[in-house]
């Protein structure tokens, strides 16, 4: 790996190989960003500059991008906005993942669709603060005034007589140049960068299979590991008997550590075959849980004395007890394991003098202090560079495999590259929370919404509602609750957490109540949007109007209900920030029910990169719609019984729909979508599926219920 | 242990390995080929897809002992500049989420246009359905898919 090793003194080299030029380097504190210029100097000395910007006088344009890479296109939106400021010319600039340093770059993680949104102003007072020097540059060399100067596309140019420099060289002059404190952004209107489909900066190491992930990297001399966990959660080791292992062809050693026995060895395939020859036994150290207990424990759990109060509004035990019709429904979703298609894997090396860590993790600085803390040492002996993340969705938040690497590592003492298999990924942990919902809805004679309640009960699931968000506030008497149970099954965040279930379950129901009363349901919910507007109840966390704007953009875009041969199902749904809603339009095909298309209306605010925005709609929805449908784990004494991809079926190439995407244009800063688009998909689906064939699909996997008894996905049918 | 002699994208190399080792960690592990990526082992994802004298095949469960002299190409050999047309069109269409998957999709895209430089779209969907995008980048497999073979038939 060449370009990725990117310390302070690699960058050094990379940004004064030519003789200087311009380094800016700039803070993000909270409420501030200051900028200065660095020479080699200050730059070695100073730890107080978060992120840089340099400008070599041959021309070339560093930007450093210094949040993990999953796929969310982070590594390219970054610079662009950058850029956008700087008036770069985009064909100059060049990307370089940051290692992590948490002197330098705060909030340096992936997850939470926040890393735009965190950004957008600082990025853009970097490349406009620069901007601004080169200009004062260009005229100190001209002896005019900056303002009769237009920076574009990498060059100042001084249009009364027509003569231009670029901005390599006058890079060395600009860092001369007061840091000027007060800069002005560009008007919106004007983005050139901004709002263009720009290709992946790392599209060619792709395409041609060159090193970018964690499992990609190799270090002279490292050694690998495979790790045999308990397959049941609740069992801790009696006994190992590791002869035959270590025996086996080309294996160095077998460690016990905690609950892991690793195996390490001179190649990949070696450990692998020499972890199937160990002998462990297991013994019961806490709860053995099964699925068909979860089940049952559900049913317990929703009926229980002992709920969290989540929010409170009125008095919905009067509302209930007055009401014309109560409508009750309940919604249930199983466990479900991230699969990025990279597993799990780092390097570590353990020295005397320091820790290095290479590999992918979403949260880089977590990982190190954990490791800080594992081994008794500061964080700062330890380095931690930042791989491309195979997917990430989640699963790379937690840092056990970063630690178990480490652990290895020091007890060997040598560097080591540990790796997960496909069934050590999904039998290993860290689950989407299993989850059900009951909801309730009291309506007067009048069919209006006088009461609603909602009770989430999960498994490791900490607060599985979202009680500030939609409906809340448009509801007079509201009750919203939760329960959990804790489990020895571990979970974690997945890609929308909790809101990827919730927001299935809640429209479902909002489309049955529009059913109820005979509306239309994107009518029902626009009413209630009116309501809230009117005449809120309570805190409301979400913006009525942005919602209000995709729902309508959402309806003309489908042509709701006007085209007599498609059936459709709405949902809206408001996460991170963003706002989505969507339509999935179902054709019937021999008396089955076909998803041939589905339509996404999205607030982000503004679109940064319109090729990678498209991508984490498409994405999120085909996402969506994969996990709703198949998407089940199950367990059997503790164990999971689907490891791989021969029985846990991921969406594929034929099963996916048409999707059409649109985006409101408002001009509001960035909101994030890395997660937005995928809550509103599995509502959307089942609300048309409701249409089509009159039954309502209540738990996922969609597959499994009665509804969809023999119907196929394919969508090219 | 055992040493093979191997024709990997154009070059005749040794790799010394078990009989069974497949395809896939002889070429991460022993010749640093990694962008043959490992997602399943079990061929079901199809992140490990190669060509064996042009055809696509799984190496994640294919063993060593049995790729004999059978030309192997593999996404570094695929061009010599990365400019094969399904690369050209993988990079136009900007297909790539994370990107892991893409190697396996090119490679596989790759063979079906070398039997059939103008497939229908059930050829495609046949060939395509056999690989896993995680990130669910299909729209853009199936445009960059059309786009290579409108390239190739030029």
């Amino acid at each position: 790996m060449e370009t990725v090793k990117t310390n302070r003194r690699n960058f050094l080299k990379l940004a004064t190989a030519t003789t200087g030029g311009l380094i800016l380097g700039f803070n993000w504190e909270a409420n501030a960003t200051t900028f200065n210029v660095l020479d080699e100097a200050t730059f070695a000395a100073d730890n107080n500059f978060n992120s840089y910007l340099s400008i070599s006088s041959d021309n070339v344009i560093t930007i450093f991008s210094p949040n993990p890479e999953l796929g969310q296109n982070i590594k390219t939106s970054f610079p662009m906005i950058v850029a956008e400021e700087l008036e770069a010319d985009w064909l100059r600039v060049k990307v370089v993942q940051a290692a992590l340093d948490t002197k330098k770059f705060e909030r340096q993680l992936t997850g939470g669709s926040g890393a735009i949104p965190h950004s957008w102003e600082r990025l853009r007072k970097a490349g406009a603060t620069a901007k601004q020097m080169l200009l004062e540059a260009g005229a100190k060399r001209w002896n005019v005034s900056a303002s009769s100067l237009v920076a574009e596309n990498g060059m100042i140019v001084d249009k009364s007589v027509n003569r231009s420099l670029s901005y390599g060289e006058l890079a060395n002059e600009a860092a001369l140049i007061p840091v000027p404190t007060d800069v002005k952004l560009k008007d919106k209107k004007d983005f050139k960068i901004i709002g263009q489909p720009i290709r992946n900066v790392d599209s060619m190491e792709m395409i041609t299979g060159k090193p970018l992930y964690g499992l990609d990297f190799y270090r002279e001399g490292m050694v690998f590991a495979m790790i045999q966990r308990p397959k049941s959660f609740g069992m801790k080791i009696k006994s190992v008997d590791a002869a035959a292992a270590k025996a086996a062809t080309g294996i160095i050693d077998v460690v016990t550590f905690k609950n892991n026995v690793a195996v390490v060895g001179k190649s990949t395939w070696q450990v692998n075959k020499a972890r199937k020859l160990l002998k462990i036994e297991y013994e019961i150290d806490s709860k053995i849980e099964s699925t068909t207990d979860h089940d049952k424990l559900f049913k317990e759990l929703l009926e229980s004395k002992e709920a969290t109060v989540r929010r409170k509004d009125g008095d919905v035990d009067t509302a209930f007890a007055n009401a014309a019709k109560v409508i009750s429904r309940e919604y249930q979703c199983p466990f479900l394991p991230h699969n990025p298609m990279e597993p799990m894997n780092f390097f570590a090396h353990v020295r005397q003098d320091g820790v290095e860590l290479v590999g992918p993790t979403q949260t880089p600085d977590l990982a190190r202090n954990e490791v800080a803390r594992l081994l008794g040492i500061a964080p700062d002996k330890i380095t931690l560079e930042m791989t491309r993340l195979g997917g990430g969705f989640g699963r790379r938040l937690k840092a056990d495999y970063v630690l178990e690497a480490a652990e290895l590592s020091s007890l060997i003492k040598a560097p080591v590259k540990l790796i997960w298999t496909r069934e050590d990924d999904m039998g290993g942990g860290s689950y989407r929370p299993a989850v059900r919902y009951r909801f309730q809805a009291a309506l007067d004679k009048e069919n209006n919404l006088i009461g609603y309640k909602l009770r989430g009960v999960g498994i490791n699931s900490g607060n599985p509602t979202r009680e500030d968000n939609f409906p809340s506030g448009a509801v007079d008497n509201l009750l919203i609750e939760s329960v959990e149970y804790k489990s020895s099954i571990t979970t974690g965040a997945w890609r929308a957490p909790i809101t990827n279930f919730l927001a299935f379950a809640e429209q479902s129901f909002i489309d049955e109540v529009a059913n109820e009363v005979k509306q239309d349901p994107i009518q029902f919910r626009l009413a209630l949007l009116e309501k809230v507007k009117k005449s809120p109840v309570g805190v409301i966390k979400y913006d009525i109007d942005r919602m209000k704007t995709v729902i309508e953009l959402a309806r003309e875009k489908s042509n709701w209900g006007k085209n007599k041969n498609v059936i459709q199902g709405f949902s809206v749904y408001f996460s991170h920030r963003s706002y989505v809603a969507q339509v999935a339009e179902v054709v019937m095909k021999d008396g089955k029910p076909v998803i041939k298309k589905i339509y996404a209306a999205a607030d982000c605010g503004i679109v940064v990169n319109l090729s990678g925005a498209y991508q984490q709609i498409r994405g999120g929805i085909v996402d969506g719609m994969g996990h709703a449908f198949y998407g089940s784990l199950t367990f059997k004494d503790g164990a999971a019984e689907q490891v791989n991809f021969n029985n846990y079926k991921l969406i594929r190439y034929k099963e996916v729909p048409e999707i059409d995407v649109h985006f409101v244009n408002n001009g509001i800063d960035p909101t994030g979508l890395g997660e937005p688009a995928l809550p509103p998909t599995g509502g959307a689906i089942a609300n048309a599926l409701y249409k089509a064939t009159g039954k309502r699909l209540y738990n996922q996997p969609f597959i499994k219920q009665e509804a969809l008894t023999g119907v196929s996905l394919d969508s090219k049918m | 242990m055992a040493t093979y002699q191997l024709q990997i994208n154009g070059k005749s190399v040794s790799a010394e390995a078990d009989a069974d080792t497949p395809l896939l960690w002889v070429l991460r592990d022993n010749l640093r080929l990694v962008g043959t990526k490992y997602g399943c082992g079990i061929a079901q994802c199809g992140a490990c897809t190669v060509h064996l004298n042009g055809t696509a095949v799984r190496s994640c469960s294919l063993p060593i002992s049995a790729v004999g002299n059978k030309k192997v190409t593999t996404i570094e050999g695929l061009s010599e500049k990365g400019d094969h047309p399904v690369q050209q069109a993988w990079s136009e269409v900007d297909v790539a989420q994370c990107g892991y998957c893409q190697a396996g999709q090119i490679m596989t895209a790759a063979a079906l246009l070398n039997k059939k430089s103008k497939p229908t779209d059930q050829d495609i969907e046949m060939a395509m359905n056999g690989n896993i995008c995680r990130c669910g980048t299909y729209h853009r497999i199936h445009e960059a898919v059309v786009l290579a073979s409108t390239k190739i038939s030029k």
